[in-house]
Order: structure tokens, then sequence, then C-alpha cells
């Protein structure tokens, strides 16, 4: 049994140590927003935050998220997290949707670090998430429009 | 996919009470079997608690439809559309037939809204015209001083809700005339309105196939032969099966299964099975192989003609000629969310299939024939798509998981594939040699042949359709060829190259248009004229596609003599219905260029839901890159060699340069908008790297031409 800080509760797991988060989330737990690309770390749709760092969930072990500060989509709060999915509303972003729960978590990881992201820090900062639908425009401009409410010096 | 359908169709409206009280609303759509009776089915469901449902006759993927087809329901419902809730609709082709292809359950050939724009705004009218009846028996008074607003139905001081009027709206007879909004009275169509799925989307609560959950649910991983074709010989499920939690090792022919209480432990144990694999005809494919096969068909006796106008022999003596012979390169689909499917196999026959497709009666099918049941005993349940592009119009993984949960009678079994199955067993984007020749006099081109050669996608998946050598899919931006030039001949000619290939966004204009559209840039600068000017002298007669390259000229600064180290490509077509232009912007020189901007415009005709027209076209161009820039696929021993998107490389947001989109307004019908975003991206850029390097590439992708992108 491994213990998760999870969302903001202790839950425990019984999953062998070696299995990624993103197993552990999706099929242990339920919980479906975050996605299953690719399984190697280079699509970006399982990003979850840990202890507040955008980490792909699909390469990391539950072993070693355990003692962590885990958040999900599904868990995603807090000022930076509201602002950056009303940017979402705001600019339409989805359109099939599937990576969108990784982009908006890779976002809000940028905007916690980096409150008010040049073009530069946000390709930095995203291009380990793909969207096949390509709506990296709509993408870049609902982050600057989240650092804009979330109040940025200009 | 552009089938040309008479759309001259007749349609029978039908209304039926529902269980419950509800109403319920269809236009029962007629074909060449119109006198069958079918399941009353509809696309409208009004709850008598007011709960408006709209039932989606095609599946979201991204391109909007859920949003799109319901606004034209509300346009003449009168109902708010952020208020309604969508349906995905069951199998049920004599209802939800896409008339443009063929009557089928499909999506794609960005038909949804051309097909759906009279249909479902008819739907939507006769179902506010009972509920007016209904209404105007009640008070006693004529339907005609009545009216419908915002789901009530008013007369005076009176009203009452669409909810209360359901059920004795239900007991009224279908309108026999309906007449629909003329555009200047729209209040949906055309207006701002968020996507319905958006928010979800964005707060990972939509349910795409990969997400269903059934209760005993099992997980299943599968390790499929590594050469296309191939088929299990023998495997050792010893070792996999003594694994905590695994269920059931399963031979499903072209590959084995792992059944396990978590898809984790499934995908571990493969390793475990150690296959040996009949590799079956494809074991010594190799790309070298796939492109020799199509260039020993270049004289091939099997060729048939699309397009013949005109004689060339009264122009070729005195004109200038020139040749040229361009290639397309093959293309996994690479959509986000891997092929999967859910599927309950119960001991009664009666069948379940959970799954992301763009085909659920294709789905249908299959699943039937891999349980070994009637069709009508298979239920299909079609998800959230993650990500279709063509892809999924095939439904290789419902057959797969079908056999799979046959093995476990009455449990659920989920099937994932992994990234690698996936990228490895795809049906790849036709790879294609494009020969043309054309004659230029007084700088006018007077004649131009084109020859296409490649695989035949329709062939496999609908052979009947393929008729005289013609795939109508094939021909996609050669028929649709708007340039006035005297004499053409357009051919095609099909042939097998040894790999299974499928429909890939927007299909064959990606391949035709990246000939044709680099090939007339290469016959303006042997005629000195400006690739631009030229094109719009080929199109006086069409002034809608003349407005759109103007457009992306002017919103790219495009100018036939850029300064130094610049450069400009346009490329414009009619496409779905469509009229479209890109323009490349390209700064840089040697073999290092930047892409500066991309610019597109279109006009579509009516635009239902205009910032996700806007949308579909961004989304377009980024696809449009992948076949410009980088990406392919190739093949060794038989085996597709990019596994994963480390080598199977697709745009990410640094590599995606600012993008420009113009939409022009139209009073027109609405044309295709889902895919024709994509063909012009390559060959406008193209035609900008030759004017910027002097190198005219002739094969996809770009950067296999001796170029790089920075």
């Amino acid at each position: 049994m491994v213990t998760l800080r999870l969302n903001g509760r202790n839950v425990n797991v019984d999953a062998p140590p070696d299995t990624p988060l993103l197993w552990v989330l999706r099929d242990h737990l339920g919980l479906t927003g975050t996605k299953f690309g690719c399984g190697a770390a280079l699509c970006g749709a399982c990003t979850v935050h840990m202890d507040g760092a955008a980490t792909r969930s699909c390469v990391t072990a539950l072993a070693a998220a355990s003692g962590h500060k885990i958040v999900t989509i599904e868990g995603l709060a807090g000022p930076v997290g509201q602002a950056v999915q009303a940017a979402w509303d705001r600019n339409q972003v989805p359109q099939c949707g599937y990576c969108q729960s990784g982009q908006v978590m890779a976002a809000a990881a940028l905007l916690g670090q980096h409150p008010n992201p040049s073009d530069a820090d946000i390709d930095q900062a995203m291009q380990g998430n793909l969207c096949r639908c390509g709506t990296y425009p709509r993408i870049r401009a609902a982050i600057h429009d989240a650092a804009k409410q979330l109040g940025a010096p200009k | 996919m552009n089938a040309s359908v008479n759309c001259s169709r007749r349609r029978f409206l039908q209304v039926s009470a529902l269980l419950g009280g509800g109403l319920l609303v269809g236009c029962k759509m007629g074909n060449q079997e119109a006198g069958k009776s079918v399941a009353i089915n509809g696309w409208v469901r009004v709850g008598p608690d007011g709960a408006i449902r709209i039932i989606c006759p095609r599946n979201e993927m991204g391109q909007d439809v859920h949003t799109a087809l319901a606004m034209l329901v509300a346009e003449e419902l009168a109902v708010d559309p952020r208020r309604v809730s969508i349906s995905q609709a069951p199998v049920d082709p004599a209802y939800y037939g896409n008339q443009l292809l063929g009557g089928a359950q499909i999506t794609g050939g960005s038909t949804s809204t051309r097909d759906a724009w009279v249909p479902l705004r008819e739907a939507g009218a006769t179902a506010r015209i009972m509920l007016v009846n209904a209404a105007a028996t009640q008070w006693k008074v004529p339907a005609s001083v009545c009216r419908a607003e915002n789901g009530y139905v008013l007369h005076g001081a009176r009203k009452l809700s669409y909810g209360e009027l359901a059920s004795a709206a239900a007991q009224q007879p279908a309108p026999k005339i309906v007449r629909l909004k003329p555009a200047d009275q729209f209040s949906v169509i055309g207006k701002p309105l968020p996507r319905l799925d958006g928010a979800d989307k964005a707060r990972g609560l939509s349910i795409f196939g990969i997400d269903v959950a059934q209760p005993g649910m099992l997980y299943a991983a599968l390790s499929a032969c590594p050469v296309l074709g191939g088929k299990v010989v023998a495997f050792d499920a010893g070792a996999a099966s003594s694994r905590p939690g695994v269920r059931k090792v399963v031979n499903i022919g072209e590959g084995v299964a792992v059944v396990a209480d978590h898809y984790w432990t499934a995908r571990s144990a493969l390793a475990d099975l150690r296959i040996e694999w009949d590799e079956g005809p494809a074991a010594k494919l190799d790309t070298a192989a796939i492109y020799a096969a199509l260039e020993g068909a270049r004289q091939s006796p099997h060729f048939a003609i699309v397009k013949n106008v005109g004689d060339a022999s009264a122009v070729l003596p005195r004109a200038k000629t020139i040749e040229a012979a361009y290639r397309m390169q093959m293309l996994a689909h690479g959509t986000l969310e891997p092929q999967n499917c859910l599927a309950r196999v119960g001991a009664d026959g009666a069948v379940d299939v959970w799954a992301s497709t763009q085909y659920p009666q294709g789905a249908q099918a299959a699943a039937a024939r891999a349980a070994g049941v009637q069709a009508g005993q298979v239920r299909i349940h079609p998800q959230f798509i993650g990500g279709g592009f063509g892809r999924r119009l095939d439904v290789d993984f419902v057959p797969q998981a079908v056999l799979i949960a046959k093995a476990l009678p009455g449990t659920p079994v989920k099937l994932i594939w992994s990234r690698e199955e996936d990228t490895t067993h795809d049906f790849y984007r036709p790879p294609s040699l494009h020969l043309l020749r054309a004659a230029l006099d007084g700088g006018n081109v007077v004649y131009l042949t084109h020859t296409m050669i490649s695989p035949s996608i329709t062939q496999r998946m609908f052979p009947g359709m393929v008729k005289d050598g013609i795939d109508d899919f094939m021909i996609e931006g050669v028929k649709n060829l708007t340039y006035a030039i005297p004499n053409l001949l357009m051919r095609t000619i099909i042939q097998d190259v040894g790999i299974r290939v499928g429909y890939w966004r927007s299909v064959s204009n990606a391949n035709n248009a990246w000939a044709i559209e680099s090939f007339l840039d290469e016959l303006a600068h042997a005629a000195n004229k400006d690739p631009l000017a030229l094109r719009l002298s080929m199109l006086d007669q069409l002034p809608r596609q003349q407005a759109v390259l103007e457009r992306v000229a002017r919103d790219s600064g495009y100018t036939a003599t850029p300064a130094k180290g610049r450069a400009f490509g346009v490329a414009s077509m009619e496409c779905y219905g469509t009229y479209v232009a890109v323009a490349a912007a390209l700064s840089g020189g040697g073999s290092q260029v930047r892409l500066d901007r991309l610019c597109i415009a279109a006009d579509c005709g009516i635009a239902v839901h205009p910032d996700q027209v806007v949308a579909q076209l961004e989304g377009g161009v980024v696809s449009g890159l992948i076949n410009a820039l980088r990406s392919k696929v190739t093949v060794k021993d038989g085996r597709v060699e990019q596994t994963n998107f480390h080598d199977f490389r697709i745009p990410r947001i640094n590599e995606v340069p600012p993008i420009t989109v113009a939409h022009i307004a139209s009073t027109e019908t609405p044309g295709g908008l889902g895919e024709v975003g994509v063909p012009l991206v390559a060959p406008a850029i193209g035609n900008a790297v030759f004017k910027l390097t002097g190198k005219r590439i002739r094969a996809l992708p770009l950067e296999d031409g001796g170029i790089s992108f920075v």
C-alpha cells in the first residue's frame, strides 16, 4: 500500500510501486482527466503537478510520487488554476480536447513560476505538450490572457 | 472526401411520442430505399421538464459538430443553444446517414455542416411548429397569433414552456410545409457562442473512448505483429499468465492480448509472451520498394482519365513545354488518444462497444462479424474522439476488442494500444508520385497534364465505390481544379505498394495540391510571371477564389520583389466547396529557413459558428505543417520505423509561426471546413523556399530536400 498526497487528500493505493502514476490515477483512482498519449514523456497529455512543477505522470513511478504533493486537473484550484481555465474559456482553446488537461496543467505551472511569461517562456514551458489539433495560437493567447487577468505588471 | 451527391433528396418528417411523454422529432431522410419503414428516432427531444436534448448525428472530434449542428436546430426551434444538451446518435443510418457520403453513418470529408444544413434546421422548425400548434389548441386560438421564443410559446400575456407542451405537441400532426428562416433573420447561426463542449474539455471532464468505465471492467494490452499483415504462429503464455493480476492471454490472430485487472499489469506482461510470427507478404517491404512500385507504374496502361478538356495537339507544337515529377511522403495520423475500445460480449450474444469512432456503422458491422452475431445485436456507444483526422474511419481496434472480450463472456474489457502500436499499426496517408507536363504560349498556361500514381484507400475500405479505375477520393484536388487552362488531361493510376493506406485529413487534396500548386509556381517562373498574378489571371470566372488569394497576399505583405533574405509563396484552390488560399512568409538563406508567418483566407459560404471556422482553419494550417516540414513514415524490413513522437515528429508550439486567419463573409450555402486548411500549406511554403533559396523541392517533407526550418 502506497500513500499519495493527491489533490489535498491522503489516498492509499494498492498498486506495485513501479506503476506509473498515470495509470494509478486513471485505473486505480478513476481520475481520467489525466490522459495517456505516449507513455514516454514526449507529448505532455499526462501532465500533473508534483510540488507545483509540471510533471509527466506517465514516466513517474508511484513510489517516486509518494511523499510529494500531487495535483491533477481534477484538483486544480486557486487563483492561477482558475485564471488559466477562465482564459481557456474566453479564448475558446479546446478542439478535440484530449491534450487540454495537460496543456492547462502545464500553463498553470508556468504561471505559478512566471506570472508574466514572454513568448520565449511559453515556448520553453509548453513545447513538451503536443496538440495534434493545432490549438497552439490560442494556447499562447490564453496564457497571456491569464497572466493579464492575474494582474501581472505589464 | 467530397462525393458529389445530388442534394435533391427527399425527406420524410416523422413525429412520435417518446415513452414518458416527450416530443421526439426527426427528419427521416429518404434515399433509394425510402419506402422501407425505419425505426422512429429523432434529433430533438423535449422532456416534460423542459430539458431540450439535441441528438447529434456526427461524431465530435474537435471539429465542433456538437455545437455547430446544435446551432442549426436551435435556430429554428427558438431556444438558446447554451441551454440544450447534446446526445450522440446511435447507429441508425436510415436516420443519421450522411447523404454526402453515400448515406453511410460516417463523420468525414468536411461534410457534417453541409449535410446537416437543411435537415437539421427542418428538424428544429418541425418541433417548433408542433409546440406552437399544441399551445394554440390549448388556448383555442389560431396558431398564427402565437409565437415561439426562447423555449416558450407566447400569446398575449399567456405563455407555456416547451416542457409543459411536450406531451400535447407529440399528438399534433406533423406540419406538411416547413419554411426555414431567411439568413437575415438568423439569431443563432453566425453569432458568437462558446463551444458547448469547451468548458468541460478545459477541466478534464469530457469522457473520451479511453476514459469509459463499466462495472467489473478489465484491461487489455496488445502485441500485434510488427509487420502489418503478419500473424501469430506460437507464443508462451505461461510467464505472463502467472503474473499477479493477469486474467487471460488471448490470441486474436494478428496479435496476442493480455487481459488483467489493471492496464499497467497487462501492458507489462506483454514482455513475457515471446511470440513467434509469420510476418506475411510484407516482411521484406521497405520505403525504396514502395516508391519503386509507384515509379514502375509510370507507363501503366491501367490509367483512368479524370478530366480531358481541349486538344493539346493543337498547341503543343508551338509551345514551350515543361515537365516535373513530384512526390508525397507517407504519414501516420498520430491522434493523441491512442486507439482503444471497450467491449462486452454477453453470453446471450448481445455486444456493447464503447469507442472513439468516426464510423459507428462500420464499427457495428465489424463488431458483429468478430462476435459472430447479427449487427442488430451490437450496440455502439460512440464517445468523444481524442483526435480523428481520418484514423477513426478505420475500426480495426473494434473487432480486436470484441475478440478479446469474447474470451471473457459478460466481462467488459478495455483494449488500449501503446503509442508504439499506434504509430506502427496505422493506415498511412498514401505515398504518391505525380507526373506533370505543361505548355506555355505567350506566357500563358495553355496545357496541363497531371498523372497521379498512388495506392487507393477506397479500394481497401469501400471497394464497390471504385469504378473504372477511379477512386473519387484519390482525385480530390484534381477534379476540383479551378484554373482556366484551355487544355487539360488529368489521369490517375491506382498502384498498390504493399502497405495499408488510410484517409488522412484532406485526403488527396493534399497530395494533388502539393504537386499542382508547386508546379504552377514553376510555370510562373518559367513564364517570367509573378506566381500570384498568374493564378489571379486564371481565375477571372471565380471572384471568390480571387478574393481569398488577394486577402492572403495583403495579410502576408506579399510582394513579387521582396527584399533580400525574404520571400513569399502562395497557393489556392477550391476544397470541399470552400475557396481557400495560403501565403507563406519566409526569411533566411542558404539551407536555413525561418517561417515568419502563415496566412490563410477562406470563403466557406455562411459560417454557422464563426469562431470555430477560424479555429478549424488555424488547426488545419498546423496539420498542413505536419505534411510540409519534417514528418514522415518510412518502412524497413516490413516494419514502420517511427514509433513515438520523438521520431514521428509533429509540430510543437515553438515550431508553429504566427498564423493569420481571414474568413471572408459570404451568403452562399456552407462549404466544408474541417480539412480545407491543410492542403495548401506545403506548396505555399515550398514555393516561398524556391523564391528564397532557388531550390525547387519536389518531394515532401521539405526538410528532406536539403533545407532546415529554424
